[in-house]
This record gives C-alpha cells, sequence and structure tokens, in this order.
C-alpha cells in the first residue's frame, strides 16, 4: 500500500516536472543532453573504491594534532605507531617488530622493524621513533599535541643503538602498549616540515592529494612492510548530510560509514548494510559546573524524565545498545551492565527532584550539538521533546565541529550537549579519566574526590582483576551522580557497495579500508 | 468593459486559505507539531495523517502548519523593519535631498548590489543563527530596497500642486511627508512589500536549508525541506508537501504583488 | 567622457568602502585571529608576540592597507582550517562557480529572451497566458528545491548525471559541462520565466507606441518594425535586469552547489562561515563583491552605448 502510494507521487511528480519543463521552453527540447546517458567509469577496473565522508579533514592531516575522530578514521589508513590495534582489540607490532616490558613496567624497549620505509621511500630510523615519540609527547615543543596528556609519565625517549629505543615511564602503567597504539603517536620523520599539507607516514595508504570541501585522495603504497593494501586507490568524497542518500543512490559512493536509520532504509535494496557498535558512549553530557546542573537532583531529574528506549528506537531504529555510564559493551569486562537500567523513566520522580532542587516549574537550557552528525542532532531533538513532560525547554543549537571543539571542548562554555566519546588507547582509562577533576579534557567539570581517589588506585595497580574492579567502581559513581544523561553505544551502520569485501570493524573508532577488496 | 483582475483575486485566493491555515495553525494542530511516536513512524498519508508523518513520527501536516507560521512571522517582521526604516530613510531624503541623501544612497546602492542572501550569510557568519538573528539580518539589509523605492517615489511627488498647497496652507513638513504624500505612494509601497515578503520567506528558507536559519525544534519550511531531502526514497509526501506549501505560499503573494500593480495600471 | 570618468570614480569609492567593510567586519569583529591560531591555552606573552609579528598591533587602517595591498598582488592569506594559502584554494575552484554562473546565464539569455519576444507578440492568446502561468508557478520555487527535484528526476530516474560524482575540468571539459547542466538550469529556470516576463510586458508597452504604428501604416513589415525598433527600446530595461542578475546567480550558485555536491567557491564560502575559517570567507566575499561592483559598472557603460539619452544625473 505504501510502496504503491509512493509510486504514485513519484510519477505525479515527474510528469508535473516534465510538463512544466516542456512548456515553459521549447527551446530546450532542442538541447543534445537528454540523449547521452553518463559513463559511470568503472571503479572495480581500476581496483579504487570512492567513500563518503560528512566532513572534511579540518582539524589538521599532522596525526599529532588531528583533533576530530572523523580526521584520525582516514589518517588510520596512513599513518602507524611503533604499535596498533588489530580488529580483535589486540595490540599488534607495526613501526616495532617487537616489543619487551621490564618487570615494574617502566620501562619498554622497541626493536625497529627491519626494511620499513616512510612514503617519501626514506628508511625509517630511531632518530625518527625517538622525535615522533617525544614530539607527540610534548617533550620538544608546546604545541596542542592529542597525546600530551595520555603520555604524561614519558621521563625519556632514547636510541641505545640503531635499531633500539627505550621509553621509560615515571610511574607503572600497564596500559602503555595502548596508549602508543593510535594515530596520535604515529611515527613520522623527523624535521619534516609539511606534515599539515602533505603528510608522510608509514602506513598501507599514501596521501595523494586533497581539495578543500571536495576529496581527499589516497594511493596503495607499494612499499609497505606488511600485506599491504588491496584496493589501488581510495578517494573520500566529502559529501555533505543531505545530499548523501543521492549520492549513494546514484552510485558516486562505494563505502559510507556512520548512516543514520533513516538513510539505511533509503538505500539498503542497492547496498549491503554492514553493522558494530561504535564503541562509543552518547550522552547528553552535562556541564557539572553550570547552574541548574551542578545539582545532582537536577542531573537526576534528566535522567528519569528521558527515555532512552525510545531514543534508540527513533533514532536508529532499535540499532543501539543502552550504555548507563563512560563504558561501552565491548569492554566486557569494564563494563557494568546493571548501570544500564539505572534510570529509567519515571516522570513523578523526576518532577520531585525537580522541586526539591528549587524548580517545580523546570528551566530552559540549551543542548550544543556538532551539526557533521545527524545521529547527535536527532538524538538532541527527540530529548528536547522527552523533557518538555517535565517542564524543561530545551533549544538545540547546531554548530560546526570546530566551533563545537573551541566552544565546548576546549572552553567548555556550554550548557548541555549530545555527542558521543570514544577512546583512542582502546583502555578502560580512556574512557574514565577525562572525567577525573583535573584532567585537561574534564569537559564536563566532573568533580568527585571519591573518583579521583578511586582513579589514582587503578592506574597503579599491578593486579589485573583488582584495577578490574577500581574502574566499575568508577562508573558506578559517573552513574549514581549523574554525571551525565547516558544513552547509549550505538550501532555504526556502512553501506558497502554489494561488490567489495573485506570490510572489518575495529574496537576503536576507525575505518580500515587497507582490507577491502573487489570480489 | 473592465478586465477582470485575475492574478489579485487568484492570489488573494491562494494566500487567504494558506494564511488562515497558519492562523488556525497557531490555536490549533491536529497533533502536537513536535510530538513523537514510535508508533506512528514514516506513514504515508491518509486520513489520521493528511501529510503523512516524518521519521520521528511527528504528524507533518502540523508541522507543515508550524513551519509556515515561522516562515510567515519572520518574513513580515523582515518586512516590517525593512519597510518601516525604509520609508523613514527613502522619505526624507527623497523629500529633502541634499549631502545626506547624496550620501545614504551611495552607501545603500553598494549594500544593495550585493545578493541578499550572501549579505546574510556574511551577516551569520559575525553574529551567529537563530530565529531572532535572522529577523534582525534580514530586516536590516531590506532597508535599502525599500529606501530606494520610497525615495524615488517622494522625488517625483515632492514638486506636485498638492504639496505646493500644502506648504502654502502652512502644513509642517512631517505632515506633508506622511499625510499627504505618504497615501499616494501606497500602491507602490503595497506590491514591493509583496515583492520584500516573498524574498524574505525564500531567503529564510534557503538559509534554514543550509542549516544556517532557523535552529530545531522551531520547524520552518526550509529546514524541514533540507531534514526530507534524505528521505525522499522513504517518505516523499515529506518534501512534496513541504515544498507545494512554500512554493503555493510564494505563488499567492507573488500573484497579489502583481494584482495590485496591475490595478494601478489601469 | 564626463560620464565615465564618473561612474568610473564611483566604481573605485564604491570598491573601497565594501573592502573596508568586509575587513572590517571579518577582522574586527570576528575576533583576535592572533588568538584564534594560538588557541585557548596562550599566555597573553605569547599573544602579545604573535599580534606583533603578525602586525596586529599596528592601527587598522594601516593593516586595512597592508591587506589590501596583499590581496591585489594575489596573496590572500593562510587558511586557519587547512593551512593552505587562500589562494592556492580559491585558484581550482574558481573556474567551477564561474563556468556554472555562465551556463545559467546563457540559459537565460537563450531562452528568456526568445521566449519574451515571442510572449510579446502574440500577447493575450492562449498560449501566451498558458506560458505567463506557467512561468509564474516556475518563478515560486525556491531554486534548492528545484535542485532536489532534479536530482531525483534527472538524476536518479533518468541517469543523466551521477549525482555527487562531479566531473572536474582537469579530467573531462565534456562531463564537466554536462554535469553543471542541471545545476546551472536550477539556477536559471526562475530568472528565465523572471526575464521573459519582464520582456514580454517590454514588448507589449512599445508596441503600442506610436512610432509602431507610423512605421506600419508607411507599409514597413510587421516583424521588421519589431525587430528594429521595438526590441531595441523593449531590451533595455532587461538589460539592467539581466546585469543585477549576475550577481543572483552567483550567490544562488552557492546554495545549488550544496544541492548538487558541487565543490565550488560556494561550498567553500559556506564551510568556512561554519568553521569560521575567515581569511577564506573575506577573501571570497571581498572577490564576489568586486564582481558585482564591476558587473554594475560595466551596465551603465553599455548603457551609454544602447540608449545615449542616459546623461550624467
Amino acid at each position: 500500500m505504501h510502496k504503491s502510494l509512493r509510486n504514485l507521487i513519484l510519477v505525479t511528480l515527474i510528469l508535473a516536472m516534465v510538463l512544466s519543463l516542456a512548456a515553459c521552453g521549447g527551446e530546450k527540447a532542442a538541447e543534445p543532453d537528454n540523449s547521452t546517458e553518463v559513463e559511470t567509469p568503472s571503479r572495480a577496473a581500476t581496483n579504487e573504491v570512492n567513500v563518503g565522508i560528512a566532513q572534511d579533514l579540518e582539524d589538521s592531516l599532522d596525526p599529532h594534532l588531528a583533533q576530530a575522530a572523523g580526521t584520525r578514521e582516514v589518517l588510520f589508513n596512513i599513518f602507524e605507531g611503533l604499535v596498533k590495534p588489530d580488529s580483535e582489540g589486540n595490540i599488534i607490532p607495526a613501526v616495532a617488530a617487537d616489543y619487551s616490558v621490564s618487570e615494574d613496567g617502566k620501562v619498554y624497549t622497541f626493536t625497529l622493524r627491519d626494511g620499513i620505509t616512510f612514503h617519501n621511500g626514506d628508511a625509517v630510523t630511531v632518530d625518527d621513533v625517538v622525535y615522533s615519540v617525544s614530539r607527540a609527547a610534548g617533550m620538544l615543543d608546546d604545541g596542542a599535541y592529542m597525546a600530551k596528556d595520555t603520555l604524561k609519565g614519558v621521563v625519556s625517549v632514547e636510541a641505545t643503538d640503531d635499531k633500539t629505543v627505550v621509553i621509560t615511564l615515571a610511574d607503572t602503567n600497564t596500559e602503555f602498549l595502548a596508549c602508543l597504539a593510535t594515530t596520535n603517536v604515529a611515527i613520522i620523520p623527523e624535521d619534516y616540515a609539511d606534515q599539515a599539507t602533505n603528510p608522510v607516514g608509514t602506513g598501507p595508504f599514501k596521501y595523494v592529494s586533497r581539495s578543500p570541501q571536495e576529496n581527499f585522495v589516497m594511493e596503495k603504497y607499494d612499499g609497505y612492510w606488511g600485506e599491504g593494501a588491496k584496493l589501488d586507490k581510495v578517494t573520500y568524497l566529502i559529501t555533505n548530510a543531505d545530499s548523501l542518500v543521492m549520492s549513494l543512490k546514484s552510485g558516486a559512493i562505494d563505502i559510507c560509514a556512520h548512516l543514520t536509520a533513516d538513510q539505511v532504509r533509503s538505500v539498503e535494496d542497492q547496498y549491503n548494510i554492514e553493522k558494530d557498535t561504535m564503541k562509543l558512549v552518547q550522552a547528553l553530557y552535562l556541564n557539572n559546573a553550570v547552574a541548574p546542573f551542578d545539582d545532582v537532583r537536577v542531573r537526576q531529574a534528566l535522567c528519569y524524565a528521558v527515555n532512552v528506549d525510545e531514543i534508540i528506537d527513533l533514532v536508529v531504529d532499535g540499532n543501539g545498545v543502552r550504555v548507563g555510564s563512560s563504558m561501552f559493551p565491548a569492554f566486557q569486562k569494564y563494563f557494568v551492565e546493571e548501570l544500564s537500567d539505572y534510570y529509567t523513566q519515571d516522570i513523578e520522580k523526576a518532577k520531585e527532584l525537580l522541586t526539591e532542587a528549587g524548580y517545580p516549574d523546570g528551566f530552559s537550557m540549551t543542548i550544543t550539538v556538532p551539526s557533521v552528525y545527524p545521529q547527535h542532532v536527532q538524538t538532541g531533538e527527540v530529548i528536547a521533546e522527552q523533557l518538555k513532560a517535565v517542564g524543561i525547554t530545551a533549544e538545540i543549537q547546531q554548530v560546526e565541529w570546530g566551533t563545537w571543539l573551541e566552544q565546548v571542548y576546549s572552553n567548555r562554555d556550554f550548557q548541555s550537549t549530545v555527542v558521543g566519546f570514544d577512546t583512542s588507547t582502546m583502555t578502560a582509562r580512556g574512557m574514565l579519566e577525562r572525567w577525573t577533576n583535573d584532567h585537561a579534557k574534564n569537559m564536563i567539570n566532573f568533580n568527585s574526590p571519591e573518583y579521583d581517589e578511586l582513579f589514582r588506585q587503578a592506574i597503579v595497580c599491578t593486579d589485573d582483576a583488582e584495577q578490574t574492579e577500581l574502574y566499575r567502581q568508577m562508573e558506578t559513581i559517573l552513574a549514581e551522580q549523574a554525571a551525565n544523561v547516558y544513552i547509549q553505544d550505538l550501532y555504526d551502520m556502512v553501506a558497502v557497495n554489494p561488490a567489495l569485501d573485506g570490510l572489518t570493524f575495529y574496537p576503536v573508532y576507525v575505518l580500515d579500508l587497507s582490507t577491502v577488496y573487489y570480489k | 468593459m473592465k478586465k477582470r483582475n485575475w492574478n489579485l483575486r487568484i492570489g488573494c485566493c491562494i494566500t487567504g486559505v494558506l494564511v488562515l491555515m497558519i492562523i488556525v495553525g497557531i490555536f490549533w494542530t491536529p497533533y502536537e507539531p513536535n510530538a513523537m511516536s514510535s508508533a506512528d513512524k514514516q506513514m504515508a498519508p491518509c486520513l489520521a495523517h493528511l501529510f503523512g508523518t516524518d521519521q520521528f513520527g511527528r504528524d507533518i501536516f502540523s508541522r507543515v502548519l508550524e513551519g509556515g507560521r515561522t516562515s510567515l512571522f519572520i518574513a513580515v517582521c523582515t518586512v516590517a523593519i525593512g519597510a518601516g526604516v525604509g520609508i523613514v530613510v527613502g522619505s526624507l531624503t527623497g523629500y529633502f535631498g541634499g549631502w545626506l541623501d547624496e550620501v545614504l544612497m551611495r552607501l545603500n546602492d553598494s549594500v544593495a548590489a550585493f545578493p541578499s542572501i550572501l549579505l546574510a550569510l556574511v551577516c551569520v557568519s559575525v553574529f551567529g543563527s537563530g530565529k531572532y538573528k535572522i529577523i534582525l539580518t534580514l530586516g536590516i539589509l531590506f532597508i535599502p530596497s525599500f529606501a530606494r523605492i520610497v525615495r524615488g517615489e517622494f522625488v517625483k511627488e515632492r514638486n506636485r500642486d498638492y504639496v505646493e498647497n500644502a506648504k502654502i496652507m502652512g502644513a509642517g513638513p512631517f505632515r506633508i511627508l506622511f499625510a499627504h504624500i505618504l497615501p499616494n505612494v501606497k500602491t507602490v509601497l503595497m506590491s514591493s512589500m509583496a515583492i520584500g515578503f516573498n524574498n524574505a520567506v525564500l531567503a529564510e528558507a534557503s538559509m534554514s536549508y543550509l542549516s544556517m536559519g532557523v535552529q530545531p525544534p522551531d520547524a520552518s519550511l526550509g529546514r524541514m525541506l533540507s531534514e526530507s531531502q534524505s528521505a525522499l526514497f522513504t517518505t516523499p509526501w515529506y518534501a512534496i508537501c513541504t515544498g507545494t506549501f512554500l512554493v503555493l505560499l510564494i505563488l499567492g503573494i507573488s500573484l497579489v504583488g502583481q494584482g495590485l500593480q496591475e490595478r494601478e495600471d489601469l | 567622457m564626463k560620464y565615465f570618468t564618473k561612474k568610473f570614480v564611483t566604481l573605485i569609492i564604491t570598491l573601497f568602502v565594501v573592502s573596508l567593510l568586509a575587513f572590517l567586519a571579518f577582522q574586527v569583529i570576528s575576533g583576535d585571529p592572533a588568538a584564534i591560531k594560538l588557541g585557548t591555552n596562550a599566555t597573553p606573552e605569547q599573544l602579545a608576540a604573535l599580534r606583533h609579528e603578525m602586525g596586529l598591533d599596528r592601527p587598522i587602517l594601516v593593516q586595512y592597507f597592508d591587506w589590501l595591498k596583499n590581496f591585489l598582488f594575489g596573496d590572500m592569506g593562510t587558511s586557519y582550517s587547512y593551512s593552505m594559502s587562500v589562494k592556492s584554494m580559491l585558484a581550482p575552484k574558481l573556474p567551477i562557480t564561474i563556468t556554472l554562473t555562465l551556463m545559467a546565464f546563457l540559459m537565460i539569455v537563450v531562452v528568456a529572451i526568445p521566449l519574451g519576444i515571442w510572449q510579446g507578440k502574440h500577447a493575450g492568446e492562449p498560449a501566451d497566458v498558458a506560458a505567463g502561468m506557467v512561468g509564474q508557478v516556475v518563478m515560486s520555487f525556491p531554486p534548492f528545491f528545484l535542485g532536489m527535484i532534479f536530482t531525483l528526476v534527472f538524476g536518479l530516474i533518468f541517469k543523466l548525471f551521477v549525482q555527487g560524482q562531479f566531473v572536474n575540468y582537469t579530467e573531462s571539459v565534456s562531463g564537466f559541462l554536462q554535469y553543471l547542466f542541471f545545476p546551472a538550469l536550477a539556477i536559471a529556470l526562475p530568472k528565465i520565466a523572471m526575464t521573459a516576463k519582464m520582456l514580454r510586458s517590454s514588448v507589449v508597452q512599445e508596441l503600442r507606441k506610436d512610432y509602431v504604428r507610423t512605421a506600419l501604416s508607411r507599409g514597413r513589415k510587421f516583424s521588421s518594425v519589431l525587430f528594429v525598433h521595438v526590441l531595441r527600446n523593449a531590451l533595455i530595461p532587461v538589460v539592467t535586469f539581466l546585469a543585477m542578475t549576475i550577481a543572483d546567480i552567483a550567490a544562488g550558485s552557492i546554495i545549488i552547489e550544496q544541492v548538487f555536491s558541487i565543490p565550488g567557491i560556494g561550498r567553500l564560502l559556506l564551510a568556512s562561515i561554519l568553521n569560521r575559517d575567515f581569511p577564506v570567507v573575506l577573501a571570497i566575499v571581498v572577490m564576489l563583491a568586486f564582481l558585482v561592483v564591476f558587473v554594475n559598472f560595466l551596465v551603465d557603460v553599455l548603457y551609454q552605448f544602447i540608449d545615449p539619452r542616459i546623461k550624467v544625473s
């Protein structure tokens, strides 16, 4: 019934268009353009794919400075660290062929891989490694390097011979390897000044060219040490969210990740839809330092006012998993499942809490959302609607990613925001450390001495079970204190051209194209 | 035989019906425009939902009324600001002339030379977006065109006999300006207001389409159209109903404007 | 000649005012470029040092003239987001937007002028009334809505172009033009309707005039009167309108580029506005402004030739 009606409407629309065209300009019929069909050059023949991305790489192509998850997702294909994550969440050697850890967990010794080269053909030397790690750790200059905080404990990075690099830490850090396995600590050539405009790394793909707001092109790097990419060329097409569906429908794009449920419904007849959880925690993040969210009762009221299941149903068509704290289910060991139902929608209770806190009639608030993420914008819209039931008027302010980074993330000038936080380091620490009181990235200004104390214990703990327990307690505090209105780990839905195969998902937010091939 | 002014009639009919719908929509809509319902997602048009529902199960008919109201509100305010200030500036410069006239008109020409959408974007980039900022931005941008038209009319009228007579009768300049001349340029003003109104509707829709205008949860026709673009295949009625409403609104008002002009020509 | 000189002086003054306004808007209101460059963790000393290095501690007017000089010599600064020179970002995109604008303009001229004349000649006949009605409806379509319909109908159903797979002029000129055809049409269609309507009423008005009757009574052919005398007068207001339209088309392309995923100046402008990449925004706005002012100047000069009656007022 729906289908036939839809067709009817389509046909009417076309007829109307054709009629108006024919009527308003008979001259136009003579134009030759309608006769020839556009030839679609077969990308399969040249072994290349087009990947759609919603957001251009606007922060920096320098891997140590790349801030946005979307940028790191692309750069993952071009850069590698000493070690890197594999699709199962293990950490495997990359630029280093091997490594060893001292008894006390403070000294890490890496052996450089033989014959490994940068994309410019130069061999990777221990000097490059020392330079890269020290630079990323902020030991060379005070640039805005992303890994500065996670590498805080590094005391020295030294080359002991032309194959060996030793990194010494101030304290035991059992998760240090994971901290190295990110694009933000990629190995780059020493004293190469053009990293931001012409990046050079050691990954399976090499950078070819870019055109702002148009594309980003990379090619297979033939000198790669490992198995290497199966595709010869990958072009990222920057396509804004509104016209994305059209570009998929027309076949201009072969792979596109992070689709909304609505976009999936439109293209699922033409594409294989592959999905996996995004490994992030989507929440309505609340600025705990500004009124009214400095009152725990107000935060709890918000948690009670929101219906998470409805959000998951409306925004992602059920393709999401509830979370109750800053941890996603893929980290089975750390994920505390009971917390997911810690708050269930209870309007009466929410109103009671608000009355207690002195807001019997509710209040108005602003939800700032980065407009490049339609999922987050839509979640914001649904939350705004749900909050009306307890008298809270939420206005949504859509901002561009750069503005979000500046205003919300760096300056903490916001009331609330809907985003997803992931971790580039595959550790529980990566998810939980940022909410300790004095952490530079504690955007929400969460302040709990108990939480900070648990974290202090956890990072020096060498017993795995005990450490896990400490992390789980931290999660519980976040839930009890209602630090944020936790929502879900949503599914990443990827549309893939049916002719392609080999796409693998990682436990971190990346899209590895080296494994993709034409069947 | 007097020629029937069909443009005016049809225009008034279309505009009247749409505006009436929007006015009714202020007090009553079939559903709450933002009410979501997971049970009613993406329903095709039917009796319960005249225009169907979107991916959140919101009633599109109610949303179109609400969006139309936002667009109408912004357009009316914009024209009010533009025409209000434009009349004052245009009448003073047109009637008195002099160096002030010269300076203002130079400035006017520089601003008027630019497409309003470009200037609006520039303003948004400096001041930020949102319903009221859009109104202010567009309102200011619309002043020059009104000022120019009004000035032209006042220049034409200022040497007419009735103005001279009024002067002899001892009427003050403001009385002459607003009690004597203004009523005589009413028709020109009305039709240019209709054009301005359309431009305002279009500018707002375009900016909201580029997500630089009205912010959610406020609905506006432009924003709804941009939302509907990715659902063109699953819920085509969303784009069609919203688009048709917008087109009809613009069509109606431009017919009225044209009709008014014709009435003056006859 | 006096007329030309006066117009030329006005042109220079307008360019001056426009660029000064744009410069002030972006350089002053938008915030301190040094602070933007350094981020939020900068110390006041660092800020002062960078401000001095960038020359931001000098008087505004000095800064303006410095910027203007660099701009005229092609140095438009460096983009915040891309660490590239603005010039190298704009250079490959400019031909795209210019082609789109010219194509749309060409369509308007080629379709609207014959249509307008034909309608004027057959004014009042059913075909004219019907064309007028269709034109009225077409005029009411916002270009981005037309664009959406075009991508659906011509892109996806008739597959006349691959939406989203832009063909750059460096790859294939014919593919480039083919991709731009429908975007240009989406911009042109409402303008065609407007221009045709205008020309029609202009022709109708001229045909009523005495000289037409006189010429006809002397046995001249209707068509020769129409094309020789009437058209010449009737086109004058249309030329002004068309010139104004160029600016409108250029602005319309900002939106249309977004709908059709065309990586031209407009898309860059939008993204830069959203990213607060002010060096890019400033360069594009000033360039568009120069274009508009320059076209207006050309029209004024052209007028002198079409209609020498226009004198310095």
